[in-house]
């Protein structure tokens, strides 16, 4: 654990569709100790829900995968989440996260996904390689009523 | 998710979380009824929703066509004050359809 770091974890499941509800509540659980607003959680799990769900429609598309998240607590309450897949991966990321923009339609799907994670967090970085997946960092400030 | 249908006006009461996992169910319950019934306007109520990503903009999205195709309208009504940062990003509100 690094130095300011106050507590860590990680999980993987499978990329199936209920494990978007239990992904948010997990990372809502990690939180908790934190004392977070209603609003901060909400906004936490919206995030990570629309990172999850990312991965099991886009990354793994009809196949199954595994999902890897990664959390961190830091002193200051700073809360960083990383949701990684092994998928397909992003060929443009500057226009996928276009609001708006999306690849399944037909899907029924918004294309409001970044949008949501980058209006909902504090920082939103995404990395991805055609081929060999996406890991998409999320990170708030947690607990700010105290201050 | 319980449903109500009175002068050619169908309501369904949607509640607990939207995501893209509940929004396949909620559709085919939403599209099954409305298909039947052939209402004037399909209500979906909201006040019963704890929590939405993006899923439910899509499910809103993919609604509101969807009575376009069977000659009728849809409004959304009973929006929880939390969830209205979403549908700000989603422009929905310019089509009319929130209450
Ligand atoms: N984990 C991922 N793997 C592959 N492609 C992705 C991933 N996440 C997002 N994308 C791409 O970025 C686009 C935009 O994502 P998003 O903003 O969440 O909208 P939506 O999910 O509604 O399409 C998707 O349509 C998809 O093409
Ligand atoms: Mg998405």
């Amino acid at each position: 654990m690094k130095k300011n770091t106050v507590n860590e974890m990680k999980l993987s499941f499978p990329s199936k569709s209920v494990n978007e509800a239990f992904a948010r509540a997990a990372v809502a659980a990690f939180v908790m100790g934190l004392d977070p607003t209603v609003g901060e959680l909400s906004d936490l799990k919206t995030a990570v829900s629309e990172a999850v769900t990312n991965c099991i429609v886009h990354g793994y598309r009809r196949e199954s995968g595994v999902i890897y998240i990664n959390g961190a607590i830091y002193e200051d309450k700073r809360t960083v989440i990383t949701v990684r897949d092994k998928g397909v991966g992003i060929a443009d990321v500057k226009q996928a996260m276009q609001p708006l923009f999306t690849t399944s339609p037909d899907e029924e799907r918004a294309g409001l996904g970044f949008a949501v994670m980058q209006s909902f967090c504090d920082r939103v970085r995404v990395r991805s390689t055609p081929g060999r997946g996406t890991s998409v960092t999320l990170e708030k400030q947690l607990g700010k009523h105290d201050e | 998710m319980k449903t109500e249908y009175k002068n050619n006006v169908l309501t369904a009461f949607i509640d607990g979380e939207i995501d893209h996992d509940s929004a396949v169910r909620i559709r085919a319950r939403v599209d099954g009824a409305a298909q039947t019934l052939r209402p004037r306007l399909l209500c979906l109520d909201f006040s019963g929703v704890s929590f939405m990503d993006s899923s439910g903009v899509g499910l809103v999205m993919g609604r509101y066509r969807q009575m376009q195709l069977l000659g009728g309208s849809l409004r959304v009504v009973n929006i929880p004050d939390r969830l209205y940062r979403i549908f700000e990003l989603s422009g929905l509100g310019e089509l009319g359809v929130l209450r």
